[in-house]
């Protein structure tokens, strides 16, 4: 084995255009579990930890564009007005010390279906900035996810960091585990409402091969509070429409039964957590809507 | 390969490292500090918690090469780097540690032990207020996630000096102990605590 330390990210792309089975590595907590466990022997570990533009963000603008390896701690600390979603599922992430060095890259790099970003990432709408010698290119999320522990990244293409849109509107995240710190999601939900566009979009962890979006639950909802001028009179969500919208997301999962969970009790619980969210975020939308209202 | 960084204080180099190899085994094999704990090498039981630049981590996750030229702090030097730390008083962010005093020696921290020459466990040999307040709490009962849990709770009171047991409990929720049921452990952490806000 081959430990590479490049001091720049232009040597990082270097280095992965010579040697494409080079593995990154930055936080190491996917990459270190593997190799202790002997369950991976790469011939080339690729240490991000050197490049310091990784580990920063920038918020100007519409979306915030987030280093790769922005550790979760930062997130929850300093983006949770620009990304609660992900301020959320950061905060969910194992403890302190996993989220002291495990970031948004490393999720993506690693395309587990039960990561905890992905849930927020699908619901808040962002791109994957992927990076190699031959360029930089926008990898849509919908785009990003390729089969499970697969994504759209090519051989010699490193993961600079993620552009997310900034939250126009109030955002959840909710996780089903064990306990509340150190589990690995037996599956995840997220949900972002989107005021200025009036469109609602979902996350779906850990209940098919791949993070999925449930698309013909955002879309029936889109409908719902289109017709029912929902988004203007801020009324409260009609139980039918949050239990067919419920059905809906479940209806999204492909899930499998594992130690973790039957396939059943995720398409369950996926339906009880759309619920939940979808609930929590609009009466936060209906207060917001109220509050302007009144100072209007 | 060659890993060269400070550990509690003091500048060390490891020979012969594998690229694969963690921190936490260079600690403990390479450098006969045994004191961070080897369980779970997966970053579930946090028995293996040092600092790395002031920042708690599991060391079973960080690559030896990552390591270089960083600082350190496990718990053979954790009571020499709150000793520094109060007497510089201001500093927060332990950054300070590399800052004030000369850090102890390999071999200082390898025979490192919370055993004094009196009766009393602890008495005579130097403890940080944490420590201190783990063997007066009755914290510690088989010991091996006390490395661990030394480190995360020093830290939290650094960070925060008057926390809720909610502040407690998910300072510690990357630290598992079987043994105690915690409840011990979040009576020596608000002794700690306690103890550190009469100091002031």
């Amino acid at each position: 084995m081959d430990f590479l330390r490049p001091a720049s990210w232009e040597e990082a792309l270097a280095a992965k255009a010579e040697h494409p089975t080079a593995v990154p590595i930055a936080g190491g907590t996917d990459v270190m579990v593997e190799i202790n466990f002997d369950h991976r022997r790469p011939e080339y570990l690729l240490d991000l930890t050197r490049i310091g533009e990784l580990g920063e963000w920038e918020a100007g603008g519409e979306s915030v564009r987030l280093g790769a390896s922005v550790p979760y701690t930062r997130i929850m600390e300093n983006l949770r007005r620009e990304l609660p979603g992900l301020a959320l599922a950061s905060h969910t992430v194992a403890s302190p010390q996993i989220r002291n060095r495990g970031g948004v890259g490393g999720n993506l790099g690693t395309a587990s279906p039960a990561g905890d970003a992905h849930p927020a990432l699908l619901a808040a709408g962002a791109e994957v900035e992927a990076e190699s010698v031959r360029g930089s290119r926008l990898i849509p999320i919908d785009d990003f996810y390729t089969g499970v522990k697969r994504n759209a990244l090519a051989p010699d293409e490193l993961i600079r960091a993620v552009r997310i849109k900034k939250a126009d509107g109030p955002q959840q995240f909710s996780k089903v585990g064990t306990r509340n710190a150190m589990v690995i999601a037996v599956c995840a939900f997220g949900l972002a409402l989107h005021p200025e566009t009036r469109t609602v979009r979902t996350g779906i962890g850990s209940a098919a091969p791949t993070p999925v979006r449930a698309r013909a639950a955002e879309e029936f909802l889109n409908a719902a509070l289109d017709e029912g001028g929902f988004w203007d009179n801020g009324k409260i969500i009609t139980p039918s429409v949050a239990k067919q919208f419920a059905t809906l997301c479940s209806a999204a999962c492909n899930p499998i039964d594992d130690v973790r969970g039957t396939a059943s009790y995720r398409r369950h619980a996926v339906g009880v957590m759309a619920r939940r969210t979808l609930t929590w975020t609009w009466e936060s939308y209906r207060g917001t809507a109220a509050r302007t209202e009144g100072v209007a | 390969m060659r890993v060269s960084f400070t550990v509690n204080g003091r500048r060390q180099e490891a020979d012969d490292v594998w690229e694969g190899e963690s921190l936490l085994y260079v600690l403990r094999e390479r450098l006969g500090l045994p004191g961070s704990k080897n369980a779970c090498e997966q970053g579930e039981c946090g028995s293996c918690t040092v600092r790395l630049d002031g920042v708690p981590v599991c060391s079973c996750l960080v690559a030896a090469g990552q390591a270089e030229g960083r600082e350190i702090v496990t718990v053979e030097g954790l009571a020499d780097f709150a000793r520094q730390r109060s007497e510089h008083t201001g500093c927060a962010t332990g950054a300070c540690n590399s800052v004030g005093g000369d850090g102890i020696s390999l071999d200082e921290a390898q025979r490192w032990a919370a055993k004094g020459q009196d009766s009393q466990t602890g008495e005579g040999a130097e403890l940080s207020p944490v420590q201190q307040a783990f063997i007066d709490a009755g914290a510690v009962q088989c010991g091996f996630c006390t490395p661990g849990l030394l480190i995360a709770a020093d830290e939290m009171l650094e960070r925060n000096p008057n926390p809720t047991d909610a502040d407690i409990r998910e300072a510690l929720s990357g630290n598992l102990c079987r043994c105690t049921g915690y409840e011990k452990i979040m009576d020596a952490v608000r002794l700690a605590a306690a103890r550190q806000s009469e100091a002031v």
